[in-house]
C-alpha cells in the first residue's frame, strides 16, 4: 500500500435527504438509529415526568388510575424496546464496520430492513395509545393473567398490539444480531485477530450472541400470549391446563440477557473511552475480552431470580441465586480493569469522561444492589417495591444511558465532522449526574420501607422520598435541553473536527471525519499491534505516520 | 437513493455464515416451544381432553419416513450439482419438493381427522402450536426449494457458490431434524 492511495478523500454526497430514506450505508442507518431512538426517548421521558408528576403527592390526583397503569407500561416498553435497543444498535452501525476497517456491513439491505421496522412497531406502539380501552396496562412484563384479559372484546386492543410490536421488534434485533455477528466474524482488516479487537467489537459481539440465543425465546412465549389473548386458547391458562409462570421463564430467560444486551456494549464503551482520557493502555485487555463472554455464559442461566416469589421450587432458588452472584465475578474484573486503568493515568475530565466516570460510580452502586437483591430472602422482602425499580433504573440510566452520552460525545466529532460544545456537554453531564442520583436513590429507602412499585397512591409516609424523587426526575427532563441543543448546533455550525480531535488510537481514528462512505474501501491497513497502546507509542496499524500526515495534510487544505 | 452503487450490493460469501446464525437463533423458538410442552405436560392432571384416547402413530410414522428420505434426496440433489450435473440435480431436487409437498398433505389429513381443536386445552394447544408451526417450515423450504429451482434455470447462475442450494438444504435438514424430535415428543411420549 502505498500513501498516494490513502487517506480516501471524504464523502462528497452530505445531503440531508439521505436520512429520510431506505438508505443501505451503515454510517447514515447508525445516525438514523440514533435520531429515532432519541425521538421516542422524549415521548418516554414525556411518560416518566407524568409518573413522577403524579407520585409527588399521595393521593392519585394527577391522572385516572387506569390511564396510570397504561402509562408506566409504555414508559417501561418504549424506553427499552423503542430507545435503548435502537440507540445501541445506532452505535453498532457506526462503530463496527469503522472499527474493524470493513467497507459496511456484511447485509446492507438487511440492515436498512432492520431499522425501518423501528418507525413500523414504534408507530404500532404509539398507536395503542388511541385504540378503544387504550394501551397495554400490564406493565413491561405482560404477565397473564393480567396480559390475557380483553374485557372490551376488540379483535385490535393494547395488549394485542403490543405483543405484535415486541414481536417486531424482536425480528428487527435478530436480523441486526445476524447482521452484526458475521460482520465481526467475517470483515475484520488484515492482521486484527479476535485478541486484537477493540473490546467495544468484543462486547457487541457478546450482547448480540445473547440477542440471538434470548430474543426466540420471548418471541415464541409472545406467540402463545397472543393465541391466549387472541384466539381462545389456553397455553398460560390455568382453567385449561396451563401455567401463567411458564409466561414467566420465556419472559425472563431472554429479558434478563436483555439486560447484559445493554450494558455490555457499555462496558465496551467505557474500556474504549478510559484508556484514551487517562492516556494508559487498558489495564487486562484480555481478561476484559473474556469476561465479556463469561457474563454471557452466566447471563442465560440466572433468569430464575426475577421469579424468586413466584413459586418455584427451592433448589431453583438456590441454583438461580448462586449463578447470579457469580456474575459479579467477570463484572468485577472488568470494573477493577478501568480502575487499574485510570489509576495514575493522565486524566482529561472532558465530558466523554465526565459521563464515563459518572456511569462507572452508578454502575458500581447498581452493582451493590443487584448482589442484595440476589439473595432470595431479601429479594422476596422487596419484590415489586420500589427498591427493584431503583436499582434496575441505576443499571440502565444510571450507568448504561450515560454510557451511552458519553460514547455520543466521543464519537459524534468523527461521524458528523463537527465538535460538540465542551460547556454544554458538562452542563448535561451535571444535570444528569446530580438528577439521576436524585430520582433513583431515593427509591431504594422507599422500597425497603415496603412502598410498592406501579400504584398511583401511596401512604403519606412515603412522601418525602417521593418529592425528592420526583425532583430528581425533573431535572433529569431539564437535562436534556442542554443535549437536543449541544447535539443540534453542534451539527449546524459546531467548529469543524479533525480527524482524530482526542488523540485517540483505533483504526476509526484513521479516517477523515466524516468518514466516506466506503470507510477505507480498497486500501484497509494492516493491523499490526492490540488497541490502547497509549504512552508505548506503538503504531497500531502499518505505515501509521503516513496516513496521518496526510489525514492533517488534507484537513490544511480543506 | 444516494449511495454509490457498488455499496448497494451485498456480499454473497456472507450469506451462508448469516445463514447457519439464523437458524442457531431459530432453534431456540423450538426449543422454547418443546420445553414449554413438557413443562405443561409433565405438570398436567389430565393430560388429554376428555373423548380423546390419544394421538393416532401411524400416519404420521409414514410421514416421518417420508421426511426422512426426503433428507437423503436432497443430499443427492447437492451430490449432483457439486459434479456439475445439473439435471441430475434438478430431478432430485423435484423429489424432494414432492416428498415435502406429501408431507404436508398428510399433515393435513391427519389435522382433518382429529376430534380436538386448537382451543382444546393445553393438549390441543400445544398440538396444533408445534405440528402448525413445523409445517409452516416445511411448506417455507418448499418454497425455497422452488425458488432455486427457478434459478437453476438462470444461465451460468450456479458457476460461481452456490450458496442458496446449501441454505436450502441445511434449512431442509433442520426442519427434519425439528420434525423428529417432535415425533417423539407428540406420539412416542403419549402416556403422561
Amino acid at each position: 500500500m502505498t500513501s498516494a492511495t490513502f487517506p480516501p478523500s471524504p464523502p462528497e454526497n452530505t445531503s440531508w435527504s439521505r436520512y429520510f430514506g431506505f438508505n443501505t450505508d451503515a454510517k447514515v442507518i447508525g445516525i438514523q438509529y440514533i435520531v429515532t431512538a432519541f425521538f421516542f426517548f422524549l415521548i418516554g421521558g414525556l411518560l416518566a415526568m407524568i409518573i413522577r408528576g403524579e407520585l409527588i403527592t399521595p393521593p392519585a390526583d394527577l391522572v385516572d388510575r387506569t390511564v396510570y397503569n397504561g402509562i408506566y407500561t409504555m414508559h417501561g416498553t418504549i424506553m427499552l424496546f423503542l430507545f435503548i435497543f435502537p440507540v445501541l444498535n445506532g452505535l453498532n452501525n457506526l462503530l463496527i464496520p469503522t472499527m474493524i476497517g470493513a467497507p459496511d456491513m456484511a447485509f446492507p439491505r438487511l440492515n436498512a430492513v432492520a431499522f425501518w421496522l423501528v418507525p413500523i412497531f414504534g408507530a404500532l406502539l404509539i398507536g395503542s395509545f388511541f385504540v378503544p380501552g387504550g394501551p397495554a396496562y400490564s406493565g413491561w412484563w405482560s404477565y397473564p393473567p393480567v396480559s390475557t384479559q380483553n374485557p372490551l372484546g376488540h379483535f385490535i386492543n393494547g395488549q394485542g398490539l403490543w405483543i405484535t410490536a415486541v414481536a417486531l421488534s424482536g425480528v428487527s434485533s435478530i436480523m441486526g444480531a445476524i447482521n452484526f455477528v458475521t460482520t465481526i466474524l467475517r470483515m475484520r482488516s488484515p492482521g486484527m485477530g479476535f485478541f486484537m479487537m477493540p473490546v467495544y467489537c468484543w462486547t457487541a459481539l457478546a450482547a448480540q450472541s445473547l440477542q440471538l440465543i434470548g430474543l426466540p425465546a420471548l418471541t415464541g412465549g409472545a406467540v402463545m400470549l397472543l393465541m391466549d389473548l387472541s384466539f381462545g386458547t389456553s397455553f398460560y391458562q390455568p382453567e385449561g391446563g396451563g401455567d401463567p409462570v411458564l409466561y414467566q421463564h420465556f419472559f425472563w430467560f431472554y429479558s434478563h440477557p436483555a439486560v447484559y444486551v445493554i450494558i455490555l456494549p457499555v462496558f465496551g464503551i467505557f474500556s474504549e473511552l478510559f484508556p484514551v482520557y487517562s492516556r494508559k493502555p487498558l489495564f487486562g485487555y484480555v481478561y476484559v475480552c473474556l469476561a465479556s463472554f463469561i457474563i454471557v455464559a452466566l447471563g442465560l442461566v440466572v433468569w430464575v431470580h426475577h421469579m424468586f416469589p413466584s413459586g418455584v421450587a427451592q433448589w431453583m432458588r438456590n441454583f438461580f441465586m448462586f449463578s447470579t452472584m457469580l456474575i459479579a465475578v467477570p463484572t468485577g474484573v472488568k470494573v477493577f480493569a478501568w480502575l487499574g486503568t485510570i489509576w495514575r493515568g493522565k486524566l482529561r475530565l472532558t465530558t466523554p469522561m465526565l459521563f464515563c466516570l459518572g456511569g462507572l460510580f452508578n454502575f458500581v452502586f447498581a452493582g451493590i444492589t443487584g448482589i442484595m437483591l440476589a439473595t432470595v430472602p431479601v429479594d422476596i422482602h422487596v419484590s415489586n417495591t420500589y427498591f427493584v425499580v431503583g436499582h434496575f433504573h441505576y443499571v440502565i440510566y444510571g450507568a448504561a444511558v450515560m454510557g451511552i452520552f458519553a460514547a455520543i460525545y466521543h464519537w459524534f466529532p468523527k461521524f458528523i465532522g463537527r465538535m460538540p460544545y465542551e460547556g454544554l456537554g458538562k452542563l448535561h453531564f451535571l444535570l444528569t449526574f446530580i438528577g439521576a442520583n436524585l430520582n433513583f436513590l431515593p427509591m431504594h429507602p422507599l422500597g425497603l420501607m415496603g412502598m410498592p412499585r406501579r400504584v398511583s397512591s401511596y401512604d403519606p409516609e412515603f412522601a418525602f422520598w417521593n418529592v425528592l424523587a420526583s425532583l430528581g426526575a425533573f431535572l433529569l427532563g431539564v437535562s436534556i435541553i442542554p443535549f437536543l441543543l449541544n447535539m443540534v448546533s453542534a451539527w449546524v455550525r459546531g467548529p469543524k473536527a479533525p480527524h482524530n480531535p482526542w488523540n485517540a488510537i483505533g483504526l476509526e481514528w484513521l479516517l477523515p471525519s466524516p468518514p466516506p462512505e466506503d470507510n477505507f474501501g480498497e486500501h484497509v491497513p494492516t493491523v499490526i499491534s492490540r488497541p490502547y497502546g497509549y504512552g508505548t507509542g506503538a503504531p497500531l496499524v502499518e505505515h501509521q505516520a503516513e496516513i496521518e500526515k496526510q489525514l492533517t495534510l488534507q484537513e490544511a487544505s480543506a | 437513493m444516494t449511495a454509490t452503487p457498488h455499496l448497494n450490493t451485498e456480499h454473497p460469501k456472507h450469506n451462508l455464515t448469516g445463514f447457519i446464525i439464523f437458524l442457531c437463533s431459530e432453534s431456540v423458538i423450538f426449543l422454547a416451544f418443546f420445553s414449554g410442552f413438557a413443562l405443561l405436560k409433565t405438570a398436567a392432571l389430565n393430560w388429554l381432553p376428555p373423548g380423546v384416547e390419544g394421538l393416532e402413530w401411524r400416519t404420521p410414522l409414514l410421514n416421518t419416513v417420508v421426511l426422512i428420505s426426503s433428507s437423503g434426496t436432497i443430499w443427492l440433489a447437492e451430490r449432483c450439482m457439486s459434479k456439475g450435473n445439473l439435471m441430475g440435480f434438478r430431478a432430485f431436487w423435484l423429489l424432494t419438493m414432492a416428498l415435502g409437498a406429501y408431507f404436508l398433505y398428510g399433515q393435513a389429513v391427519e389435522w382433518s381427522g382429529l376430534q380436538f381443536g386448537f382451543t382444546s386445552g393445553v393438549f390441543g394447544g400445544t398440538f396444533y402450536l408445534l405440528t402448525g408451526f413445523h409445517g409452516l417450515h416445511v411448506a417455507t423450504g418448499v418454497f425455497l426449494m422452488g425458488l432455486m429451482l427457478v434459478k437453476s434455470f438462470i444461465p451460468q447462475n450456479y458457476a460461481g457458490g452456490e450458496q442458496g442450494v446449501q441454505a436450502t438444504s441445511l434449512f431442509w435438514h433442520f426442519v427434519d431434524v425439528i420434525w423428529i424430535i417432535l415425533f417423539v415428543l407428540l406420539y412416542v411420549w403419549q402416556r403422561s
